[in-house]
């Protein structure tokens, strides 16, 4: 494998911080001085659509994607070349091939391609369908090695198979070692692995609990709810499952269950999971009450985001500047991301709409922005 | 020039009725006229016609409405001449007016 310094580059600048934040009703931005003291709110682009994600290309500092539909209309691509100034729409959205009779309902997740790959994009649909794009999300083709994988129905179950709203595709992973070697998550279907640039899969669940599942220990079939790769250590992956936490040191293929060092009064169920950009060892998870239906809220109406230090071995309560009660939050899987400041920091969006953030890697927190509408998705861009 | 040609456009073209959620791709325009040609002994255009030609002249338009298995998206109705279109093999019968409504859709 080519070597890895020569993958996607960090940006550790001394200039300040913007934070694309995706909602159920358009797509506002957040910039804060280099600080992180002072932001300021801009907004809404796209009013009314429904954007599941919006990506800055980490390769050109120019490009951002944004996939949107409407309650209405159906689902596309909107892209800049200026950071935002103005947009223009997909030529060819992602769309499934004519007669597979799949329609793709939305746009899930977007991924810039290899640093080496200029222009290439992936995007994850709902329900599952895998997309590539070479000329910088102007047109979109499917990635047939996956869509069309004679094994893809028994891995994802029907397109009514999955989360609430709509079975996904998510998690799209670059080995910043090697443009061909991808992964995948998928809710419901699991985690699975390309080593031939999307041509063939296969799944990658070993370890993982399924105890939805008749068989608990099954080979695909998992609910990976987000799945990171290191970019300093990429045979380091993460994820948070709909059944716990989980870290894989490649080449080992079975996953260690890294959630059960979570108290047991919080579990370990969520939605997202944050790497630090420069520590393998540490990361950031937000619990979800995970007990009987499911409420998929903070546990006992107490928000705190849960550090590990070491790897998954142990794992420290944030909530300095938190509400102390009543704040049943919910928090996406794409709604928590860091920046790639010396010290990190932390932010993430709730589903009610507040934007909070911690400038000192998750010690302290504070509000940015209230009043947004259901967060998404939270972005550095 | 018919009664029916006069009331909905001119001889030849199909008005096309765009609702607000599609007017970005119409320059805000809540009409197209589309003129379509018919070849000597077919019949009227299709729906699907119709719409091919509306994305050539506001591309992008058609599948927002239209998956890519030609199936009229959930939230979407079209009617022709007044009347649901469920197919898009449906004709256009001379004069008539296709219009695209937004249907209900949740908050």
């Amino acid at each position: 494998m080519p070597d890895a310094t020569k993958g996607r580059p960090t940006r550790r600048g001394t200039g300040g911080v913007r934070l694309l934040i995706a909602t159920r009703k358009g797509l506002w931005t957040l910039t804060g001085d280099a600080a992180r003291r002072s932001w300021k709110l801009a907004g809404p682009h796209f009013l009314g659509h429904i954007v599941h994600h919006a990506v800055a290309d980490p390769r050109d500092g120019r490009t951002i994607l944004a996939a949107a539909r409407t309650g209405h209309l159906g689902p596309t691509i909107f892209r800049s070349g200026d950071r935002g100034r103005t947009w223009r729409e997909a030529a060819v959205p992602p769309a499934f091939a004519p007669g597979s009779g799949r329609s793709v309902d939305h746009t899930f997740w977007l991924t810039p391609g290899h640093a080496s790959e200029a222009g290439t994009w992936y995007a994850g649909t709902s329900p599952q369908g895998l997309f590539r794009s070479t000329d910088g999300g102007a047109t979109w083709t499917g990635v047939e090695g996956f869509n069309g994988h004679p094994q893809r129905k028994a891995w994802c179950g029907g397109d009514q198979d999955g989360t609430p709203d709509g079975a996904k595709l998510h998690s799209i992973l670059v080995d910043p070692r090697d443009p061909k070697h991808l992964y995948i998550g998928m809710s419901s279907g699991g985690i699975f692995e390309s080593v031939d640039g999307g041509a063939d899969w296969r799944p990658l669940n070993a370890g993982v609990s399924a105890n939805f599942m008749p068989d608990p220990d099954p080979e695909f079939g998992h609910d990976p709810h987000c799945v990171r790769l290191h970019p300093e250590q990429p045979d380091r992956l993460y994820h948070q499952n709909h059944c716990g936490i989980y870290r894989l040191d490649r080449p080992e293929r079975r996953w260690l269950d890294i959630g059960a060092a979570m108290p047991k009064s919080v579990g370990a169920i969520g939605f997202p999971l944050v790497l630090h950009p420069h520590d393998p060892d540490t990361l950031w998870v937000f619990p979800m009450d995970g007990s009987d239906v499911w409420p998929r809220v903070s546990p006992g109406g107490k928000p705190a985001v849960y550090r590990s230090t070491n790897g998954g071995r142990s794992w420290q309560r944030q909530a300095t500047g938190l509400p102390a009660a009543q704040a049943w939050w919910t928090v996406k899987r794409q709604a928590m991301t860091a920046d790639q400041k010396p010290t990190v920091g932390v932010y993430f969006g709730t589903t009610s709409g507040e934007l909070w953030a911690s400038r000192d890697e998750g010690r302290t927190w504070r509000c940015l922005a209230r009043h947004l509408p259901h967060i998404y998705a939270v972005e550095v861009g | 020039m018919t009664d029916a040609a006069r009331g909905a456009g001119l001889a030849g073209t199909v008005p096309v009725l765009i609702p607000g959620i599609l007017r970005s791709y119409t320059a805000g325009a809540d009409r197209i006229d589309l003129a379509l040609p018919v070849a000597a002994g077919e019949g009227a255009p299709t729906v699907g016609a119709v719409l091919g030609a509306l994305d050539v002249r506001c591309p992008g338009l058609r599948f927002r409405i239209v998956d890519e298995q030609g199936r009229i998206r959930p939230h979407i109705k079209i009617f022709c001449a007044g009347d649901l279109v469920r197919d898009l093999g449906a004709p256009v019968p001379p004069g008539a007016e296709l219009m695209l409504v937004g249907a209900l859709s949740g908050g």
